[in-house]
């Protein structure tokens, strides 16, 4: 007898593989614009499936934070990115150790041994989808591989936040019944993380006159 | 006692707002006075909750390990702002004025987020609380606006943010490993969790406990993830610095330590001990190694502070009821020993304008005061008699050695050693050396300063770092004995 997912389960899964495969096209994507864009369109589907998880369990609390999160991560966070481009006007292509392919092969290396490592935890549970589970861990691995893999100041920022938009899936599947306090508490911080962020990144364009960060290496030892 | 901790918690978040609004040479006194009633609210706990944990509505609660933890963070805030009234040079005109400004404000804002860590219930929370500490000290780590600071601040806040990523991941896999007990919705509190965790699923606090080691012992500066750490101790203020050192790190390892408060009752003790075992050594290791072979004085500070971290996860790991207190005192007596030492190297830094120690010779003479002082802080984290460290340290060897595995405490004393060595090494050449004025051929690119101490404001609040480490040290209060006494068995494994 074959266990069927029901419809819930269906369809975090699949908005959680969209939000990896996002998480794969901004590993491939050259332009640093187009790579904010990614940033958008995948915070996009993790409000997507906010609203989704609210709707389907009646957790009215989880529209706000869909709004919020709309606001903040699909419009804000990368309208300011973007006006840093602008600003910096250097640079526009991001910068890669290795080559796109290799790359590609690594996330996916890694991003199976995340499946697999959840998967090797044998819990199942009826009410909540293990597989989304799964998949936000591999969005958080390949999240690292895009940071180590570039040195630019804006690749290695997108790379976080899209690796918190990785946690909140794993968050909005498996903890949607946190109290809001909490779910507050974390966009919160979320958005002074993001606004230090911008401002640690301006200091550094100011200072190095480059978004690249090949020559951060005067402190050593 | 609610009322008090409510107060706790709000005080440094007012004084952070108020300094933001008021003339420097005002802040300067406020920050002294709030900082040291917060000390005095903390030893008041150590008192008041005896025996008992107090709970304030859902959100704060103060057991003897909070307590702990806060007597340590209040202690260096009151420490730390007697320093900076000494230390911190405000240039005249708008520029001058604005630095102040934003200097106070950060200081009293980053000194609340660690005083409100230890006190918040639930393990949400408190990575609210320990990533509000990471966005603040960045911005501080930034603040000299130098070449250096940007370099630093820049790695700092990319490593320490990935590092607080996998926290929360842990977090929510600790919230998943409840759901098997308590249902889809409930709230990640220290008492439910405790109440269940026997029953939660072996694998998936496995997992969450070990992601929880790695994230916050990203911002601990265990071994493999500490290499933020030196750079962005070296590069910000000095007042920064010695909070990072004595109070940050140390509330990373007490959101560890919640970690495996609920671990050992679901795993039993043997695997989270070897999982600190295993960090633990590395970072003792490689942090006595690097203590060999530094320059800048700051940086040497803060790979002492790796090795005290390393300590940290070595005692934890040895498990016994008196390694534990041992661990647990020399959280305290390290945010003094170590706050103490970065004043002096701060009053160093100011007489002679470099931290290169190759340039530095005669600190004795140039700083009779702070210099001694510095001397003897030196000697304190290096774990000599009489000072508080030699007993925390002693504790944990000791109970190491009743181990099973006592080979570890051997190492871990070898390590240790080492790592006086090139810690005192590099201080007696720099401070101890003779003055380079009296020397026929001093080396032409040692400074040769005026002698004269710095301000008697850092004198001051280094005697004060001193005298509570020689307290801890020739005679324990029985009542923090008591605490921590407590605190051992409230970490211990269920029977």
């Amino acid at each position: 007898m074959y266990h069927v997912p029901s419809t819930y389960q269906g369809v975090t899964a699949g908005m959680a593989v969209l939000v990896l495969l996002s998480e794969f096209a901004m590993l491939r994507a050259p332009l640093l614009r187009s790579q904010v864009r990614l940033y958008a369109f995948q915070s996009l589907v993790v409000s997507g499936l906010a609203a989704f998880v609210a709707a389907s369990k009646h957790i009215d609390e989880l529209y706000v934070l869909a709004g919020l999160s709309l606001m903040l991560k699909v419009i804000l966070v990368p309208g300011l990115v973007l006006r840093l481009l602008r600003d910096a006007d250097t640079d526009l292509a991001g910068s890669s150790v290795i080559g796109t392919a290799s790359a590609i092969l690594i996330a996916i290396g890694v991003s199976a041994f995340g499946f697999f490592a959840i998967g090797s935890l044998h819990v199942s549970s009826v009410s909540l989808p293990t597989s989304a589970l799964a998949i936000a861990c591999a969005v958080v691995l390949v999240a690292f591989v895009l940071i180590i893999l570039r040195t630019d100041v804006v690749s290695q920022a997108i790379g976080f936040f899209s690796l918190e938009n990785g946690v909140s899936v794993a968050s909005l599947v498996v903890a949607s019944g946190l109290p809001l306090i909490v779910d507050v508490a974390f966009l919160f911080d979320l958005l002074v993380a993001v606004v230090v962020f911008g401002v640690i990144m301006r200091v550094h364009h100011m200072r190095n006159e480059t978004l690249s960060t090949t020559e951060l290496d005067r402190l050593r030892g | 006692m609610s009322a008090l901790i409510v107060a706790l918690a709000i005080a440094p978040l007012v004084c952070a707002v108020v300094t933001w609004f008021l003339p420097v040479r005002i802040s300067k006194y406020l920050t002294v006075v709030v900082g040291t009633l917060t000390f005095v609210g903390a030893l008041t706990l150590l008192s008041g909750t005896a025996h008992r944990t107090v709970s304030v509505g859902s959100v704060l609660r103060v057991d003897s390990l909070s307590v702990v933890f806060l007597l340590a963070v209040t202690f260096l805030y009151a420490a730390t702002a007697i320093f900076t009234k000494g230390y911190l040079k405000v240039e005249p005109g708008s520029r001058g004025i604005r630095y102040g400004r934003r200097f106070y404000a950060g200081l009293n804002l980053f000194c609340w987020s660690l005083v409100v860590a230890p006190l918040v219930n639930g393990l949400a929370l408190l990575w609210v609380a320990i990533e509000i500490t990471t966005v603040v000290s960045a911005l501080l780590v930034a603040i000299d606006d130098t070449q250096g600071a940007s370099e630093a601040a820049w790695k700092y806040v990319v490593l320490a943010s990935l590092g607080l990523g996998i926290a929360l991941f842990a977090t929510i896999l600790m919230y998943y490993a409840g759901t098997s007990v308590f249902g889809a919705a409930y709230n990640l509190s220290y008492p439910t969790l405790l109440k269940g965790a026997v029953h939660f699923h072996p694998d998936v606090v496995r997992l969450a406990f070990v992601l929880g080691v790695l994230g916050y012992g990203t911002k601990m500066g265990l071994v493999p993830v500490h290499t933020w750490l030196p750079d962005a101790h070296s590069e910000a203020p000095t007042p920064i610095s010695a909070l990072l050192s004595g109070a940050l790190l140390v509330v990373s390892f007490y959101a560890i330590l919640r970690f495996f408060q609920i671990a050992v009752r679901t795993l039993g003790p043997a695997f989270p001990r070897d999982v600190l075992l295993i960090f633990g050594v590395a970072t003792l290791l490689l942090a006595s190694l690097y203590l060999l072979s530094q320059r800048d004085m700051k940086r040497l500070l803060a790979y002492s502070s790796v090795e005290h971290m390393g300590i940290l996860a070595v005692g934890m790991s040895f498990g016994s009821p008196i390694a534990i207190f041992g661990v647990l005192l020399h959280v305290i007596a390290h945010a003094a020993a170590k706050g103490t030492a970065f004043f002096g190297v701060g009053s160093v830094v100011r007489k002679f304008g470099t931290k290169d120690m190759t340039k530095i010779r005669g600190g004795i003479g140039a700083l009779p005061w702070s210099g001694a002082l510095l001397v003897a802080s030196v000697l304190a984290l290096s774990a000599m008699p009489p000072f508080g460290i030699f007993r925390s340290e002693f504790l944990i060897v000791y109970g190491g050695l009743s181990d099973p595995r006592d080979v570890v405490a051997a190492i871990f004393v070898v390590l240790v050693t080492l790592a006086f060595f090139g810690l005192s090494w590099f201080t007696t050449q720099t401070m101890l050396s003779p003055d380079s004025t009296n020397v026929l051929e001093a080396a032409s690119d040692t400074i040769v300063v005026v002698k004269g101490e710095v301000s008697l404001w850092i004198v001051a609040s280094m005697v004060i770092g001193l005298a509570a480490l020689v307290l801890l040290g020739v005679h324990l209060p029985s009542q923090l004995s008591e605490l921590l006494h407590r605190a051992a068995y409230e970490l211990r494994p269920p029977r």
